[in-house]
């Protein structure tokens, strides 16, 4: 079950020959496997492909229909390998992650797949998380197409182009006996727009079909001497038959006059931003008529040596936008260029940023040096400064990213906070996951991340001295990635090891992150997926002998006492504290159309939420500082008095209680208060409440007059 | 950042960047753009940048529109950009007044042809929030630069015009947007486009007349001074007169709310010896920058005075006003119950200093019979006022007011009032501005329990520091410096480094 309900877009995925198909980038690569007669899809979730997985995990009874079987796999390694099935069967296959951290880990798979190649189309789709809303390290997906010899489509980011190239890719990948990657930035996965829809396809030929009657190929098998001829023919046959499909089908586009002196490569999916970027110069319009000529790469690797020299002919220069670092591109058109020993120039990152993305701005800055420099004639004259806004860029805030209101991790790193008052700084070995944002304010707790499920793996050095002062020190790791790889390089590797760390699993039921969707130990009842498998047990089966699983992680003194306890007991070896409680961004999701219905239907529903009182506050924040939540923050200070803002718990707190618990376990101040909101209260409630309320209302009235007879 | 003067201002293209934060349903308004244009004659593209900007960060949300052309004209589709370009932005849409300021300091807002529409309310930003005193940037900057940099502005606060439509504030956007005339579309059109999402569809067309009509009103909302406080008894009005008397004109708002705190607090004896005590600065004031010094002393002698000792948190949580300010907050109907726990957390240290001064301080002074008792005051406790049992104890223990002045705690508390303002005094005369410094100080005593010992032990350090600066001419300065430093971290690392080097600017 994700964040999201993906029904509707589940219904477009039946669409026929003709019909419209409406909505983001990432859903129409959806359509366009099952048009192209996919027989199986895998692949795991990301930004920005998470709705590709959603989407295919809501469609079971199409894809049953159709006989495709789809894969939530459990890593990208294990997606990568499931392409094995289109070595020896004419099947189409097809998987998607997030770039570059996910062609990491299924790399191994994808050279020994790229080595002995495929008889049906092997398609990985990759979502190119680069430049801005980018949570990862900035690399490039092109470096693992050049090392494996992987074939890499970047088509131009509108839905007709992006649907096409992912059918013309299956065919690509069939006629070169190689997979082929389609790289798609966020922006395309995100762009909305439609296209005309083609009927689905069954596969030709099922998995099931194809398990019923097995093939072998020795010749196909990465083992030598077989490794050795693979080699052989990537450079001899598979890489000439894929210049050719391209050549002959005209994947890459040209657009603009026919004839200049200069002109633009570029890679597909930057195409709409060049085009900007030329408009702004005044050399093209909103549709895309060009007055420069424009080489447009939807295939990006391999080059294709007849155009590239066909275009650069006759140009006194041409600019190459090519977006990341290294500059593959460029550096493969100056060897095409040397070798037909042509003397165009090749313009690209000495003009162009050499990192970062290529935004309208950047590609408009730059499209105006390359025109000063090589046809100056058609450089637009006019160029003012904006003027700068030093004072605003004081007052305005930075944002970083950071837990939700309510969320479950932030009393863990609350506790960690109170327990570190306590024993001192940890070294805190952070991982991947919502458990991340630690590292930002308010927390301040994390002082490395290495990659999924690899937060205890980059403590494992960590071994405490001995005798006095010793310190153990502590890892985080998901759900999500104790299951994608934690179990196996983190927790066993401590277990065989006997690492003396303490390893903290956040459990909340759902690979939370990537948005929602169910994993091995999600408490949800999943009809296509089994559930409901505890990771205690899984971490007691591997070795761990001290493991604790805590089912109510808002208890911050009980959090705070269990890390204490880990990090002090006697026990040598590795220690497990498993901290359960459901991701409230899910949480509320699931639970608030039931209260609603709920209170509808005249039951009795209990809403609760915190509040601060002002005029005990005092102003300090430091209910702030180890909570962060976005509900619990601060106004004016109504006292006339006093001139710093009180803390102020808004209407969107879903009262978790972590405010009112921390109050307790670091005895911070009474001003927080639990309003617990009964709607249809019993009869007995409500005749319990009005005495009870008459009395206090009784002595409230006295007491007032008191007030009012001592006051100003 | 450049702006290029080759755009054509009748060009046939319409650009929309929305500014939001995580939850405000900045996709939700840009969808309904989407199909507003893609519905009445443009073809329309929008581009997000989800991911862990969905939490709780800022995304911005990005929309083109181009007239869609007559069947069998002959020219192809349109190439939609996915980045908004500075200079080339028609129209802002940012849900929250530091979000405006980030439009326009990523240059999406130009004079030339940018409709700013932006809601002025604050949603305050970790770094600002987690200050230990007063961290929140400056709004009216904001407001200046918005009224100079876009063509037009259309702001005012969305959050409370969604609030009072019991709807939410995208759907007030949308209606600022239809009331902005920025777009070319009628407003049946914006209406369409709300009901063709389907959701909330009630709620979200309340929110847009009421987002509509906010946009087409000239905004007229004028600040009401706050007045002091005029007295109800004729012991108010006593004490009235004798500020009125006794005091420099510019300390009089302060000293008469002082005046009312310490009556609600105590009593009208101690409000009396209140105004004793500041007439006694007063008359140490030389009078420099409008009497600085007594007006901080009134402000903070009142705050100190009106310490928060257990019963005084007992008596603000029963009073009848605060019963109705927290079902107004929580935003209660009468046909719902509302039940109400604190959270507290008494250690053995408040309840010694509740009872007698002789009694109290004799359990604090043994060490033995103290970890004994500290066994009873580990754990926090949920107190509910709203049931009658915790009710009256609590009553009972805001009745303790006419004990408090033998309690331990009173004791404690005088005698550092006393200290604090024999050193003003002394100092006044020699250095007046070290003395309101020093005055000034109190401020770093706040909060309960570990954050007020850890903020007393503060105030101490930087009043020993100012004791040491007498005489030098940048004392005043420095003293400051040390305080700034007291309030920039919770272990006070700042504040030693600034001790270290005498509280010299580093």
């Amino acid at each position: 079950m994700a964040e999201r309900s993906f029904k509707k877009e589940v219904e477009q995925l039946r669409l026929g020959a003709g019909e419209v198909f409406e909505g983001e980038g990432i859903l129409a690569v959806t359509k366009a496997l099952l048009q192209a007669g996919v027989a199986y899809v895998g692949g795991y979730q990301g930004s920005p492909i998470s709705h590709l997985m959603d989407v295919f995990a809501d469609a079971d009874p199409l894809l049953r229909e159709l006989g495709v079987h789809f894969e939530s796999n459990a890593s990208e390694a294990a997606a990568g390998a499931m392409l094995a099935a289109s070595v020896n069967y004419p099947l189409r296959g097809a998987v998607a992650w997030k770039s570059v951290v996910g062609t990491n880990v299924a790399s191994d798979a994808l050279s020994n797949i790229a080595s002995g190649g495929v008889t049906g189309g092997a398609l990985i789709i990759v979502g190119e998380d680069y430049g801005e809303g980018s949570s990862i390290m900035q690399e490039r997906t092109h470096a693992f197409a050049m090392k494996s010899q992987m074939w890499l489509l970047d088509p131009r980011p509108n839905l007709t182009s992006i649907v096409d190239m992912v059918e013309r890719g299956f065919e690509l990948s069939e006629a070169s006996n190689t997979p082929v990657m389609i790289e798609l930035r966020v922006r395309a996965c995100h762009v909305t727009g439609q296209f005309t829809a083609r009927d689905n396809r069954r596969p030709p030929l099922t998995v099931g079909e194809a398990a019923a009657a097995p093939r072998r190929d020795l010749s196909r098998i990465v083992l030598p001497p077989a490794n050795f001829l693979h080699e052989r023919e990537k450079i001899e046959r598979r890489w000439p038959a894929a210049l050719r499909f391209v050549a002959e089908n005209r994947l890459n586009e040209w657009f603009g006059p026919e004839r200049d002196d200069i002109g633009i490569i570029v890679q597909g999916g930057l195409y709409n931003t060049l085009n900007r970027a030329l408009e702004l110069a005044g050399l093209s319009d909103a549709h895309g008529a060009a007055q420069v000529p424009i080489y447009c790469l939807n295939v990006t690797y391999p080059l294709i040596p007849d155009e590239v020299t066909a275009f650069c002919a006759g140009k006194k220069a041409v600019l190459i936008v090519e977006e990341g670092q290294p500059e593959f591109i460029e550096h493969e058109l100056n060897t095409l260029l040397r070798r037909a020993d042509l003397q165009t120039r090749v313009i690209g990152k000495d003009i162009l940023p050499r990192a970062g993305e290529y935004s309208g701005e950047v590609l408009r800055d730059g499209v105006i040096a390359f025109l000063k420099a090589w046809a100056p004639a058609r450089a637009p004259e006019t160029v003012l400064p904006l003027p700068a806004e030093p004072d605003l860029a004081r007052e305005v805030p930075q944002r970083p990213a950071g837990f939700c209101t309510g969320c479950p991790e932030r009393p863990i790193f609350s506790a960690m906070k109170l327990v570190q008052e306590e024993l001192g700084e940890l070294h805190v070995s952070a991982d991947i996951g919502c458990h991340l944002f630690s590292i930002l304010p308010p927390f301040h707790i994390g002082n490395t991340t290495m990659g999924y499920g690899l937060g205890t793996a980059a403590a494992s050095a960590f071994k405490p001295k001995e005798g006095e002062g010793s310190r153990r020190a502590v890892a985080m790791m998901g759900d999500g990635g104790f299951w994608h790889n934690g179990l196996t390089s983190g927790i066993g590797n401590a277990v065989f090891n006997q690492d003396d760390t303490v390893t903290i699993i956040v459990d909340n039921g759902y690979s939370a992150a990537t948005g929602g969707q169910d994993i091995l130990s999600s408490r949800a009842e999943n009809a296509t997926r089994k559930t409901n498998n505890p990771i205690e047990r899984a971490a007691r089966g591997l070795g761990v002998g001290w493991a604790r699983t805590l089912t109510h992680t808002y208890d911050v003194a009980r959090m705070r006492d269990t890390l204490r306890e880990a990090l002090t007991s006697p026990e040598k070896g590795p220690k497990v504290i498993v901290a359960q409680s459901e991701c409230m961004l899910n949480k509320q999701r699931r639970v608030k159309p039931l209260m609603a219905k709920a209170a509808k239907e005249g039951k009795r529903v209990v809403r609760e939420r915190f509040g601060v009182d002002p005029d005990t506050c005092t102003g300090d924040h430091a209910c702030i500082r180890l909570s962060g939540c976005p509900s619990l923050s601060i106004r004016d200070n109504p006292d006339p008095l006093r001139q710093h803002p009180v803390t102020h718990i808004d209407n969107s707190c879903v009262g978790c209680g972590n405010c009112g618990e921390v109050a307790h376990a670091a005895v911070l101040c009474p001003s927080f208060y639990k309003a617990a909101i009964v709607t249809n209260p019993g009869r007995w409630e409500r005749w319990r409440t009005r005495m009870s309320r008459g009395a206090i209302a009784w002595l409230q009235r006295r007491h007032s007059r008191s007030i009012a007879a001592r006051a100003f | 950042m450049t702006t290029l003067a080759t755009i054509p201002a009748d060009r046939d293209r319409i650009t929309v960047a929305i500014l939001a934060l995580g939850g405000q349903g900045g996709g939700v308004l840009a969808d309904w753009i989407i199909d507003l244009a893609n519905s009445n004659g443009y073809v329309a593209q929008g581009t997000s940048v989800p991911g862990v900007a969905q939490r709780t960060g800022s995304t911005v949300y990005y929309i083109e529109m181009v007239r869609r052309r007559d069947a069998g004209a002959n020219r192809p589709d349109p190439v939609l950009a996915l980045t908004p370009v500075p200079g080339d932005v028609d129209v802002v849409i940012a849900s929250e007044l530091m979000e405006a300021g980030r439009a326009i300091l990523r240059g999406f807002v130009t004079d030339d042809r940018t409709t700013l529409i932006g809601s002025t309310h604050r949603i305050y930003a970790i770094s600002e929030k987690s200050a230990r005193g007063d961290g929140t940037g400056a709004s009216d900057r904001i407001l200046a630069a918005a009224e100079r940099r876009a063509k037009r502005f259309v702001g005012f606060d969305m959050d409370a015009a969604a609030n009072r439509a019991g709807s939410v504030i995208s759907s007030v956007m949308f209606g600022a947007l239809a009331g902005s005339g920025a777009l070319p579309f009628p407003r049946e059109a914006f209406e369409n486009a709300i009901r063709h999402g389907g959701k909330a569809v009630p709620a979200n067309l309340k929110g847009f007349a009421t987002g509509e009509a906010s946009a087409v009103e000239v905004r007229t909302a004028v600040e009401a001074a706050a007045m002091p406080p005029a007295p109800t008894t004729p012991a108010g009005r006593a004490l009235a007169d004798r500020i009125a008397a006794t005091l420099p004109i510019p300390a009089h708002a302060i000293a008469l709310e002082g005046v009312r705190r310490l009556m609600d607090y105590q009593d009208a004896a101690y409000a009396g010896v209140y105004l004793d005590r500041l007439v006694a600065i007063a008359a140490v004031d030389d009078g420099q920058d409008a009497h600085r010094l007594t007006a901080a002393v009134a402000r903070h002698l009142a705050l100190w005075m009106a310490y928060e000792d257990t019963i005084r948190v007992a008596d603000l949580k029963v009073r009848a006003t605060r019963s109705v300010r927290v079902a107004k907050e929580v935003r209660v109907n009468d046909a719902q119950l509302l039940h109400v726990t604190e959270y507290m957390h008494p250690r053995l240290r408040e309840v010694c200093e509740t009872l007698p001064r002789g009694i109290g301080g004799a359990i604090l002074a043994r060490p033995a019979l103290r970890t004994w008792l500290e066994r009873f005051f580990t754990k926090g406790r949920h107190v509910e006022t709203t049931s009658l049992r915790w009710f009256l104890l609590l009553r009972l223990l805001a009745g303790m007011r006419g004990m408090r002045r033998s309690t331990l705690r009173y004791a404690e508390e005088q005698a550092r009032i006393e200290d604090w303002l024999a050193l003003i005094r002394e100092i006044a005369p020699r250095d007046a501005a070290l003395a309101a410094e020093i005055a000034l100080t109190q401020t770093l005593i706040k909060g309960y329990s570990d954050t007020f010992e850890r903020g007393l032990r503060n105030f101490h350090a930087v009043v020993g520091a100012a004791r040491g600066l007498v005489g030098t001419p940048d004392a005043a300065e420095r003293v400051r410096t040390l305080r700034e430093a007291a309030l920039k971290d919770d272990r006070g690392e700042a504040l030693q480094q600034g001790l270290a080097c005498g509280g010299r600017a580093a």
